[in-house]
């Protein structure tokens, strides 16, 4: 044994091999830090230069004219609620039905084509989003308005909670649906006492979420809400959301602006963050799987 | 007469449950109808709306003419193309080298209490809004590749074409880095699912045969897991092609080709972003709808591929193919 270790070990291709391995090895556990590298860095701006500008006045002031320093962003956020807001309540029994749909009626062909379709609508750069509710709305109203936002936001939440619910609706064992219907009870009555409880949890993840994930989108409410320097709580008016407001903050010559914007982007990053790690500590165990 | 009433109930019985249930496909069938006219109604509206854009520009000029002139009314979208392709396509190199090795480590070698916290990082990255990668690749990534990176990157690779030039905050190489960093979470997480899928006795097959672990994962693992992780890669292609207002904030939005990595670009995304609220005249709007129409049909076709790829290699399991 101790001879043979000794005649490979001598031999250079051996000894080429087992180099390859360790620079490969090496190679792979270098690149696993510099991955985490952008993590560490994001965080650590979003927190050292957002958390001195965050203000009790970002939260409850309304911006003040470009250039002079103070105010706060109630508007941005009192928007961001409610597109987001709308487009979650309007959104959300969609979804779920077209969902139910798919896990009940759709387990075949003709489902598979369906299902590539609203695959295809979750695709989409959230930017046409936008462009399409302009196209559909705003152009015909002849206004920017908070509706238009939400429209924009729902054709973004849409397709993602319809394919989370299917997924977890199939989750649910066909032994469970036997036996309901088996007891009698018809499909609809099995699909709201037995099959959409026993799958609720994970459709809960599944819109919480799609709605951290349209929280953060501006790309679909800059041509649908515009944006408003003043704050605005009626739905056929142009609004303000967070998003918006940090990138004409960043596009902007001012420092009170840019640091408003990294105060922003710290209460946006905290949200998203809580809301992901909240999430996964929920769906452990459970199937779920997270972005 | 007993057995005649009770089969008449059963029919009542039975009918009720019909109605129920027809009720109940009719109600879940219209919200799917729903989603489904929205998919049509995107492509339908964008294509109606630009057609105007279209007769004007003319087809296959469109593509090729890098002049882009509201005012004179002349359009074309070759730079914007040329700037979404080039910054896509070579964040997609980045992005897929890294996220393959961290993908390899993350399955093969990595101890779990190691790759646990790894595999979240980055795919906590996918968390962040776009807005917040631009912000932070104006002020902190921009400002490095200008005042550090940059000059010694001129001063080593200068003599390279495309290398040279004077390094600017907002410019394609910083748009390249800011879409790899965002794509990686989704290369990653898709890639190292993947890879984990790949059968045990596969590896257990080379491992027994005297391969050390690189040869094992570069002679069994990865041929076996190629597919999905092409696919992977593809995935994350879409969402660059697509990525918006961070690369509106750093890409430096200048029509023309540029001549270095430095230089300002264009890409199709930050052209509607960045122009659409102003445009100038009517053809200058459905220009812009003509752009978006085009983005969305490469997104698409980019999309279709991807799916059909990762669906090979998972046999219809679905791994985390959002975004």
């Amino acid at each position: 044994m101790a001879n043979v270790g000794l005649i490979t070990q001598a031999d250079p291709l051996h000894r080429r091999r087992i180099l390859t391995d360790r620079v490969m090895t090496w190679l792979m556990a270098v690149s696993a830090l510099i991955a985490v590298v952008p993590f560490v860095l994001m965080i650590y701006y979003v927190v050292t230069k957002g958390l001195p500008a965050f203000t009790l006045d970002l939260l409850i002031a309304d911006p003040k004219r470009p250039g002079v320093s103070g105010g706060g962003v109630r508007n941005s956020i009192i928007g961001s609620a409610m597109m987001v807001g709308g487009a979650v309540v309007i959104g959300t029994p969609i979804a779920v039905g077209c969902g139910v749909f798919l896990a009940e009626f759709a387990q075949n062909r003709a489902g598979t084509v369906f299902r590539f379709l609203v695959d295809v609508l979750a695709g989409i750069p959230s930017i046409t989003a936008g462009l399409f509710i302009y196209a559909l709305v705003v152009l015909p109203m002849r206004e920017f308005t908070a509706m238009a936002g939400v429209l924009a936001l729902a054709v973004l939440f849409l397709p993602v909670v319809a394919r989370t619910t299917e997924e977890m609706l199939l989750l649910v064992p066909r032994s469970l649906r036997e036996a309901s219907l088996a007891l009698g009870a018809p499909m609809w009555r099995t699909a709201f006492s037995v099959v959409l409880p026993s799958a609720l949890p994970g459709i809960i993840t599944g819109v919480v979420l799609a709605l951290a994930r349209i929280t953060g989108e501006a790309a679909p409410l800059l041509f649908t809400s515009l944006g408003n320097q003043f704050l605005n709580t009626d739905y056929l008016h142009a609004t303000d959301a967070l998003p918006l407001r940090i990138f004409v903050y960043a596009s902007g010559p001012y420092d009170s602006w840019h640091e408003q914007a990294w105060a922003m982007s710290f209460l946006l990053v905290a949200f998203m963050f809580v809301v992901s790690i909240s999430m996964r500590f929920l769906a452990r165990g459970s199937n779920v799987r997270r972005r | 007469m007993v057995a005649l009433d009770r089969d008449g109930a059963r029919a009542r019985l039975s009918n009720r449950f019909r109605i129920g249930d027809r009720l109940f496909l009719l109600i879940t069938a219209s919200t799917a109808l729903v989603i489904l006219l929205l998919t049509f109604g995107l492509f339908w509206e964008l294509t109606v709306r630009s057609l105007p854009a279209i007769q004007h520009n003319g087809g296959f000029a469109f593509l090729w003419n890098t002049k882009w002139d509201p005012p004179r009314e002349i359009f074309g979208a070759g730079a914007f193309i040329f700037g979404t392709f080039v910054t896509s396509l070579s964040a997609l190199v980045i992005a897929t080298t890294l996220a393959l090795l961290v993908a390899f480590y993350l399955v093969e070698m990595a101890p779990p209490r190691v790759a646990a916290p790894i595999s979240y990082m980055v795919e906590l990255l996918a968390a962040i809004p776009s807005v917040v990668y631009g912000l932070w690749g104006v002020f902190v990534l921009g400002s490095f590749i200008r005042d550090y990176f940059g000059p010694a990157f001129v001063a080593v690779f200068g003599f390279i074409p495309f290398f040279n030039g004077t390094p600017r905050a907002t410019g394609m190489l910083t748009g390249i880095i800011i879409v790899s960093i965002m794509i990686l979470p989704t290369i990653m997480a898709v890639s190292r699912d993947v890879i984990s899928a790949v059968p045990r006795n596969q590896r257990e097959g080379i491992v027994a045969l005297g391969a050390t672990r690189w040869e094992m994962i570069r002679l069994t693992v990865f041929p076996y897991a190629r597919p999905g992780i092409l696919g992977a890669s593809i995935l994350g292609l879409a969402r660059a092609l697509g990525e918006t207002l961070a690369v509106t904030l750093v890409i430096g939005n200048r029509v023309g080709i540029p001549h270095t990595i430095f230089d300002p670009g264009y890409t199709m995304a930050s052209a509607i972003a960045n122009q659409f609220t102003e445009v100038e005249n009517d053809m200058h709007r459905s220009s812009l709808l003509e752009v978006a129409l085009l983005l969305l049909a490469i997104t698409f076709i980019v999309n279709a591929i991807a799916r059909f790829l990762v669906w090979r290699v998972t046999g219809g399991r679905r791994l985390v193919i959002e975004d």
